[in-house]
């Protein structure tokens, strides 16, 4: 049992490890001293309270993310659509928010709400076309992707588009004080953690380990996780078990998309406090990385997020301060997922030979 | 208006936007038909886009443009050989892994190549071909995609390649058991496909922008994998699908000046898809081993 | 001139857990039938392998006509001539039969293979082995006894001298089994060896020459076969005498299935089928002509065009399997680890299925994991479920153990009508044992259950009535004791008919 947690922890580690090496060796081919770019990349981040600020503040959308692709996993889905859900609930959060001025407690609530619904509903385009038709869900949720993200772009460039702007990229009105998610900076500096004001972190990261737990508990104690999963692993032994897969794929569908709708949060009500077209880059592609390399399970999401947070804050720097471009983090990233693919895959036989031999 | 609409022009301007579609979907077959789903089209189109402004831009050569295009294609390619066959690793994880990186790597090459990540420079295209006696001109690659379109049906139905590679797309057991080497025939399917879509995006970048924008590709490489399952994983079937896509292309630039938004014309590929792939349901039936790690 | 075509001496092969060959020799004589047989497990599928070079061997050589050989892969056995016909048959159904018997062996003119060449050497092949296939249609339409045949012509057509056929009846019925001895002696007449790979000791004593027996991945035996006799064989393959199913008297009680004009296209045209309390009615037939789909009709899967089904006087086509189940109808599938089980799922998980949304399993949307874990324990104590752990994947279990899972949770609920689809099927001669005993005792217990099986013993041994459906329609409801396997396979292949 020990062993197979030490096991799990092992490869992911592993693989991200091999993954920077590869990255190293880019870096030398490019003339670059890998050490100082790693340096630059890791040490802003985790070295100075403000830098786990924005490192936590990153990797807020990346849980969100990470346990609607996860979530889907589990149901036997490829949800790739996470990036479409985050605009979609994204913009059905702020519609909300610039539409009704109420106090903070029914605000961020229905907030959360709004987006948990409308990329709840995005998600179920997707889950009902398989389910009905038995459409391939990955190529239409890549296909629902575009198609949000033009829907928003029409939307905030049009109706509701803030008069008079001046930011070249098209935004919304500031949503009301009542859907705003305020930062930590206040009560952390009153309880001795020194962050500064323009650090960005705010409670959305508290709603995020909430809802791991709640998708933990969800998918391990209730008897809908156990019907996804069982969906997920073989739906005609479950059909004949009762349940009827249609309905668990839609389901799945749904509540993946609702975990990916609240992704654009941090955002939306934590950061801009408005809508900002193409605010979301690539979070919902990096959250199948992060599910990947967490296991699909939300402690190793949170990690997963972390990991990636640190590198998204030390990319920046890496521009700034290396001639190497900051695209090569997205070339790790996707070098991470291979070698985790391929390490979960001998790890699975490794233990299935173990179990096998003590029988 | 109708008629405005309706016309030669039209036509050939479907032709055009059909191409790297077509070839991106007869790799798709290759690789299918041999029993391996590579999502990774278009990442594999996106890098091939790369490679052809690259190879063209230091040589001056659009040929060579070519065949950074189609080497750039390969080794995606082979990537995803090496880790969804040797390595039996879930192929549309794969697949979106090396779609991933190829948005990275292109952007990552041109920053350091061009100095620009946007956009490259703008480079030539290939010089037209002739139709001799008249004045009409058409692309080599077009001609190269008739080309290969006929070629693949003819291999892939009625050679011995043909016949082994879609063996080991429906029964793999069965061709092991006669001595075809399974393993080997994916690999090709995978790599030629590889090929293919290189091809197929260094038009984009070649023939149709003259430059390389990062992220060109736009979703082409899923679309051309609901064009393969449209042409029910047969070649010619598969050029008349991208053909209908590029006319709903072609007639989406045409609508852009009759005041709908521009967004929702550019929703319409998308959508045409979606409902393509409802529309396909129980009428198209994939390669029975297709998607399925081989394994002895 | 070699005195064996074939020898292997000291073959060895382990997989993970189990040592599957253990030292084996055998020799085969040049034209001979010789067949080798063993109880599911005993190695003989794993020796053959080895033999086609589909697996290699860890230890141990094998000498083709006298001369040592390594056949590291299918295309080496197939040039030493031998050839294989496995069990589940190695053809790719949308292909044509001349397709597939080509395929790796293709002939070709200017690039593009050569029908019209491929076709009339082929018909010549047929001629020459008196076997008929239709050369043009394509292997998914065909019937079983036919794909058979296109085997054993990818065989001959590579010039195979040594052919090995593995459970080559195990998908036959009668008169189709009848007519394979006829095409292996006119095989062997021409001079061809043949190792029959089974475990159905009839048959083995009809048309083998030599016979080998294997348990637990020895040899155990190498017997004449005029001098072998089922007491023998069967004694040195499961290493203790057969018992034989006695099956008690049974008082008929009222009806509680009955089908009326069930129909559904294609395969069902005309079901009525009448299922009385306390009997265990058997349901012989060919794969194919449908059994599956009325099995799924049952059980809720799948609804018919028209006709009606009555449980206790209750019309039940348009109800779900969770409904059925529900109000006393369990099931056991045909394939355990695809339909039946979640092989990723904990034994707990497994036995729970089907019933996991009913308290007291779960209470409120929340499961209650003590007394799941409880009830699975009771269930695994109760049928001898071979586990440390219920929290074990059900993956890791023997194909005994999984089968007495899916009986145990569809016992457990005590169901008046037990639906039970191929229960014996690959596994062993004691876990079919116990799999009988826990139906008879069932059925003593007043327990309705309709059995599926391909096994003809199983079903002329179990069964209180048996029912045979033919090409969609019921075509003789029979008394095992009043007939025998030969007559239930004339009503199979539809020669007769009530």
């Amino acid at each position: 049992m020990l062993r197979r947690i030490l096991i799990n922890i092992l490869a992911p580690f592993l693989a991200v490890l091999l993954a920077f090496s590869v990255g190293a060796i880019v870096i030398y081919i490019l003339g670059e001293n890998p050490f100082y770019v790693y340096k630059i990349l890791l040490v802003n981040s985790v070295t100075k309270v403000d830098g786990w600020g924005y490192v936590l503040f990153n990797a807020t959308p990346l849980i969100f993310s990470g346990l609607a692709v996860a979530l889907a996993f589990k149901g036997g889905l490829f949800n790739i659509g996470v990036e479409g859900q985050i605009y979609i609930g994204a913009f059905a959060c702020a519609w909300f928010g610039i539409t009704f001025d109420v106090h903070p407690l029914i605000g961020i609530p229905l907030g959360l709400i709004f987006a948990m619904i409308f990329g709840g509903l995005w998600g179920v385009i997707a889950g009902y076309l398989k389910a009905r038709f038995g459409a391939h869900e990955v190529i239409n949720t890549i296909m629902l992707n575009f198609i949000a993200i033009a829907l928003t772009n029409y939307l905030v460039n049009n109706p509701f588009k803030e008069p008079g702007q001046i930011n070249p990229i098209p935004q919304t009105k500031e949503l009301f004080s009542g859907s705003i998610i305020p930062r930590v900076y206040p009560l952390f500096n009153r309880i001795g953690i020194n962050i500064s004001p323009s650090v960005p972190l705010n409670y959305t990261f508290f709603i995020a380990i909430l809802f791991c737990i709640v998708v933990w508990y969800f998918m391990e104690k209730t008897r809908w996780g156990y019907e996804i999963k069982a969906v997920g692993l073989n739906p005609r032994a479950s059909r004949y078990g009762g349940i009827n897969p249609n309905h668990i794929i839609i389901l799945t569908m749904f509540l993946s998309g609702a975990l990916g709708g609240l992704a654009g949060i941090n955002d939306i009500m934590g950061y801009r406090h408005r809508f900002l077209d193409g605010f979301s880059r690539g979070t919902g592609f990096t959250g199948i990385a992060v599910a990947l390399l967490g296991k699909n399970n939300p402690i190793g999401i949170v990690f997963a997020s972390i990991l990636f947070g640190i590198l998204d804050r030390g990319a920046l720097a890496m521009d700034v301060f290396t001639n190497t471009p900051r695209e090569l983090i997205r070339v790790i990233q996707a070098i991470i997922i291979i070698f985790v693919a391929i390490g979960n895959e001998f790890i699975f036989r490794l233990l299935q030979r173990l179990e096998r031999e003590s029988e | 208006m109708i008629g405005g609409i309706l016309s030669l022009e039209l036509l050939v301007s479907a032709l055009r936007m059909s191409v790297p579609l077509t070839f991106a979907s007869l790799g798709g077959v290759f690789s299918e038909r041999g029993g391996v789903v590579n999502i990774a089209l278009e990442g594999i189109m996106l890098v091939g886009a790369f490679g052809a402004v690259v190879g063209t831009y230091f040589t001056n050569n659009p040929w060579i443009g070519l065949l950074t295009a189609m080497s750039f294609g390969f080794l995606i390619a082979l990537i995803h050989a090496v880790v969804s066959i040797t390595f039996r690793i879930n192929q549309i994880i794969s697949g979106t892994a090396l779609n991933i990186m190829s948005a990275g790597l292109t952007t990552f090459l041109s920053r350091l190549i061009f100095k620009a990540a946007g956009s490259s420079p703008h480079i030539e295209g290939m010089v037209q071909w002739r139709f001799p006696g008249t004045n009409w001109q058409i692309s080599p690659l077009i001609v190269i995609m008739f080309t290969v379109i006929i070629v693949s049906q003819i291999v892939i139905f009625r050679t011995r390649y043909g016949l082994r590679l879609r063996a080991c797309g429906e029964n793999p057991y069965a061709a092991d058991s006669l001595g075809v080497n399974v393993i080997r025939m994916r690999y090709s399917g995978v790599l030629i496909s590889g090929v293919l879509g290189g091809l197929g995006g260094a038009f984009l970048s070649l023939e149709h922008a003259r430059v390389f924008v990062e992220g060109m590709t736009t979703g082409r490489g899923f679309i051309a994998l609901a064009g393969m399952i449209f042409g029910r994983w047969t070649p010619l079937g598969s050029f008349s699908a991208c053909f209908l896509f590029g006319l709903a292309e072609a007639l989406r630039m045409r609508l852009e000046g009759f005041g709908i938004p521009t967004q929702f014309i550019q929703m319409i590929p998308y959508i045409v898809t979606m409902c393509v792939l409802i529309g396909v349901v129980g009428r198209a039936v994939a390669p029975a081993y297709d998607g399925i790690p081989f394994e002895k | 001139m070699a005195e064996y075509i074939l020898e292997t001496r000291g073959i060895t092969k382990h997989f993970p857990g189990v040592l599957a060959n253990d030292s084996v020799d055998i020799k085969i004589r040049e034209g001979e039938i010789h067949s080798i047989i063993g109880e599911n497990g005993a190695g003989k599928t794993t020796l053959m392998n080895i033999i086609y070079g589909i697996i290699r061997p860890d230890r141990g050589e094998i000498f083709y006509r006298g001369k040592k050989v390594e056949i590291s892969n299918p295309s080496v056995a197939i040039k030493l001539g031998i050839g294989m016909v496995h069990q589940h048959f190695m053809l790719v159904p949308p292909f044509t039969v001349w397709e597939n018997i080509i395929l790796g062996r293709e002939v070709t003119k200017r690039g593009v293979l050569d029908k019209d060449t491929v076709c009339s050497e082929l018909r010549k092949l047929m001629e020459d082995y008196g076997l008929s296939v239709p050369l043009e249609e394509k292997v998914e339409e065909l019937s079983v006894g036919i794909c058979q045949k296109v085997e054993l012509i990818k065989l001959l057509y590579r010039g195979a001298e040594l052919l090995i056929l593995d459970e080559p009846t195990a998908l036959l019925v009668p008169q189709e089994i009848e007519e394979l001895f006829e095409i292996l002696d006119n095989l062997k007449r021409q001079g061809k060896t043949i190792i029959f790979i089974s475990h159905k000791l009839k048959e083995v004593l009809r048309i083998s020459d030599r016979i080998t027996v294997m348990r637990r991945g020895k040899v155990v035996g190498e017997l004449d076969g005029k001098e072998a006799d089922e007491e023998t064989l069967a004694r040195l393959m499961i290493g203790k005498t057969l018992e034989s199913q006695k099956l008690e008297m049974y008082e008929r009680g009222e009806e509680i299935l009955r089908l009326e004009g069930i129909r559904l296209s294609p395969r069902l045209k005309n079901i009525n089928l009448t299922l009385y309390k306390g009997e265990i009615l058997g349901l012989a037939g060919i794969e194919g002509n449908g059994q599956r789909e009325l099995l799924e009709i049952i059980t809720g899967l799948l609804i018919p065009e028209s006709g009606k089904i009555f449980y206790k006087n209750r019309e039940i086509k348009h109800l779900d399997p969770r409904t059925l189940r529900e109000i006393g109808i369990g099931f056991i599938p045909e394939d355990r680890q695809r339909t039946g089980l979640i092989l990723d799922f904990t034994v707990a998980e497994n036995i729970i299925l089907g019933r996991h949304y009913k308290e007291p399993y779960t209470v409120r949307g929340r499961l209650n994991l003590p007394v799941i874990k409880k009830t699975a324990t009771d269930i695994v104590k109760e049928y001898d479920i071979r586990t440390s752990t219920v929290d074990k994947y059900v993956r890791f279990l023997s194909g005994g153990n999984q089968q007495k899972v899916i009986l145990g949770r569809e016992l457990y609920s005590e169901p008046e009508l037990l639906i039970a689809s191929q229960p014996t099927r690959g596994l062993d001669i004691g876990a079919t044992e116990m799999i009988h005993n826990l139906l008879l005792s069932a059925r003593k217990k007043g327990m309705s259950i309709l059995l599926y099986s391909s096994d003809l013993d199983e079903i002329m041994t179990l069964s209180d009535r048996i029912a045979v459906i033919y090409n969609g329609e019921i075509v003789g409801i029979l008394s095992p004791k009043e007939i025998d396997e030969t007559t239930l396979g004339l009503y199979m292949t539809g020669a007769r008919k009530d």
